[in-house]
């Protein structure tokens, strides 16, 4: 059943021993100019996340543009009550006292920081999800939470071609390579 | 890595050192002149110089406890450098004399006259008068230079026979000077810049000061990481993880320094009574308000915008001019805390207060250079420091 919009396979994978290895087939994978890619490792490993060159996302920008509103919005409450709708006289203080503002301003910052940055990992990252195409291999399955360390060159990418693919994987000396079916 | 690799510093680390001197020197003979043209301001300016100098060794104290405390890798790398910061104590202690001699010129509640008028004063000179002044600073600095060379010492005793329980017995005797330390360093800044202004008191003053030299000795640290780190054969191998951690450390204690210093100030300005906003009322008026800004764009707002970048903090080309601009804010900390005392209405900056930082901050620089080269950058039998070399 072929859908245009939609391709047959969703990519190759290979599994390998160690992190290490993967980061060699990672590097590998980049010069031979394969640009759609992911890696599956049973525990966060930093050279993975290099070697994919995931840091540069706008997950920070949101964050900050979050913190941003929050400061801005929790000290314009403060100063719209205080200041504008309920001025009071208290102690004799400006209406505008910003020092009593401050603490409430940067809880505000930090909390809306926090909210941008949980609901923009989720935006991003296309969280929730019930089924992912890598889980219709079964090696996948059994090992990618335990001891396996996976590859996946996607197909999205034009000219992506499986059996080349397939056998570039194989010239690397993983495990064992998969195709990995969207259906 | 083997055990047999060697971390000697590098020549520019000599370098450095002999620039240091020179403009320690040249400091020296400035004060002097200072002593014969401007007696009064020159104890001004050397007690807030001397604060400044003073913030890098016990902070480089505080800091070799905590991290043998928590055994990071983190600092295991930065170890050695902490250690001669510490090392330098005795110098620091011996260059306290010129503010013995100015106690007079310095502190109100030396003057007999003005205490007998004053009932608050009358009631406080148990504590501050000068006798139990000088015992106190006697004793901060025993417990100080106790500590830093029990704690190198016994870092030099397992680098040559690797005896693992040197370990456990630095962690445990940093578990307890941490507690004297934070006892030591309260009790100093209130002896010497907080009775400043007699009749005001605060009692989180003291971790201000405390937290202020952890940010001064990281920024420092941060600084040596460049030196020691630099060239295709580093003498220390700091890769981008350690570097992003001190980045982050300083970030944090920055932070913290801003949080100490508006907590003072809300608790005060809330309060608004006169006995204890007698602190902040010259400081946020009239000339000084321009320097309490600048205090809070340099040592917190600036520094807390550049540091939140990650590229920067794993970088050293890129941390190391933060750091620089953290050591110059420190200084005006210390100025902000000291001047106004003295000159309630009107900001000065007069030429001594350039020159005591050049020569104190230059001779100290020098001594921790000397002590930096003696030995090992590395504790080379420390059980963790493979952990602390490897690679991701």
């Amino acid at each position: 059943m072929e859908k245009k919009s939609e391709p047959r396979l969703h990519g190759v994978m290979a599994e390998f021993r160690s992190p290490q290895e993967l980061v060699a087939a990672i590097r590998k994978s980049r010069e031979a100019g394969y640009i759609r890619m992911d890696a599956y490792t049973p525990y966060p490993v930093e050279a993975v996340t290099d070697a994919l060159d995931l840091h540069h996302t706008k997950l920070p920008l949101l964050t900050l543009a979050g913190a941003v509103f929050g400061a801005v919005a929790v000290f314009g409450l403060a100063y719209w009550c205080s200041a504008i709708n309920y001025p009071l006289n208290i102690g004799g203080r400006p209406l505008n006292s910003w020092p009593a503002f401050i603490p409430a301003t940067f809880e505000g910052a930090v909390f809306h920081g926090g909210l941008a940055a949980g609901i923009g990992m989720l935006l991003l990252n296309g969280l929730p999800r019930p089924h992912h195409p890598v889980f219709n291999v079964k090696r996948f399955v059994e090992h990618a939470s335990k001891d396996g360390y996976f590859l996946v060159l996607e197909s999205g990418e034009a000219g992506f071609d499986a059996a080349a693919a397939r056998t570039f994987l194989s010239a690397l000396g993983p495990i064992e390579v998969n195709e990995v079916e969207n259906e | 890595m083997t055990q047999e690799t060697t971390y000697t510093a590098p020549e520019s680390v000599g370098r450095l050192g002999r620039i240091g001197l020179a403009v320690g020197a040249a400091g020296t003979a400035a004060c002097v002149a200072g002593a014969f043209v401007a007696r009064e301001q020159l104890f001004r300016s050397y007690l807030s110089g001397y604060m400044w100098m003073l913030s890098f060794a016990v902070g480089s104290l505080g800091l070799l406890m905590l991290q043998h405390l928590t055994r990071g890798a983190w600092g295991v790398m930065i170890r050695r450098i902490l250690e001669a910061g510490a090392r330098t104590l005795p110098f620091v202690a011996l260059a306290f004399l010129p503010v013995v001699a100015g106690l007079h010129t310095l502190y109100e509640w030396t003057h007999a006259d003005v205490v007998a008028k004053d009932p608050v004063l009358l009631h406080k000179a148990p504590w501050l008068s000068e006798g139990p002044f000088l015992v106190r600073a006697a004793i901060y600095f025993a417990c100080w230079i106790f500590l830093a060379f029990l704690l190198t010492r016994k870092s030099r005793e397992q680098d040559a026979t690797g005896d693992r329980a040197l370990a456990l017995s630095m962690q445990r005797w940093s578990a307890g000077g941490l507690l004297v330390f934070f006892a030591t360093v309260t009790f100093a800044s209130f002896d010497w810049t907080m009775s400043l202004t007699p009749h005001w008191y605060s009692t989180i003053y003291g971790l201000y000061v405390a937290i202020g030299s952890a940010v001064a000795s990281m920024a420092l640290v941060c600084l040596m990481v460049l030196v020691l780190g630099a060239g295709a054969r580093p003498s220390v191998p700091f890769q981008a993880r350690h570097l992003h951690d001190y980045g982050k450390l300083l970030f944090a204690f920055v932070c913290m320094w801003a949080y100490f210093a508006y907590s003072q100030f809300i608790i005060i300005w809330s309060g608004n009574l006169p006995e204890e906003t007698s602190f902040f009322v010259p400081r946020l008026n009239g000339g000084w308000k321009a320097t309490s800004v600048a205090l809070v764009a340099f040592q917190y707002a600036l520094p807390f915008v550049l540091l939140l970048s990650r590229g920067r903090k794993r970088d050293a080309a890129r941390l190391a001019p933060v750091a620089a601009l953290v050591l110059v804010a420190r200084w005006l900390d210390f100025h902000w805390l000291v001047a106004p005392a003295f000159s309630p209405h009107a900001f000065t900056l007069h030429w001594l207060d350039l020159a005591v930082p050049a020569a104190l901050g230059g001779l100290w620089f020098w001594l921790f250079t000397l002590e930096l080269r003696k030995g090992s950058l590395l504790p080379v039998r420390e059980p963790f420091l493979q952990e602390a070399l490897a690679h991701e």
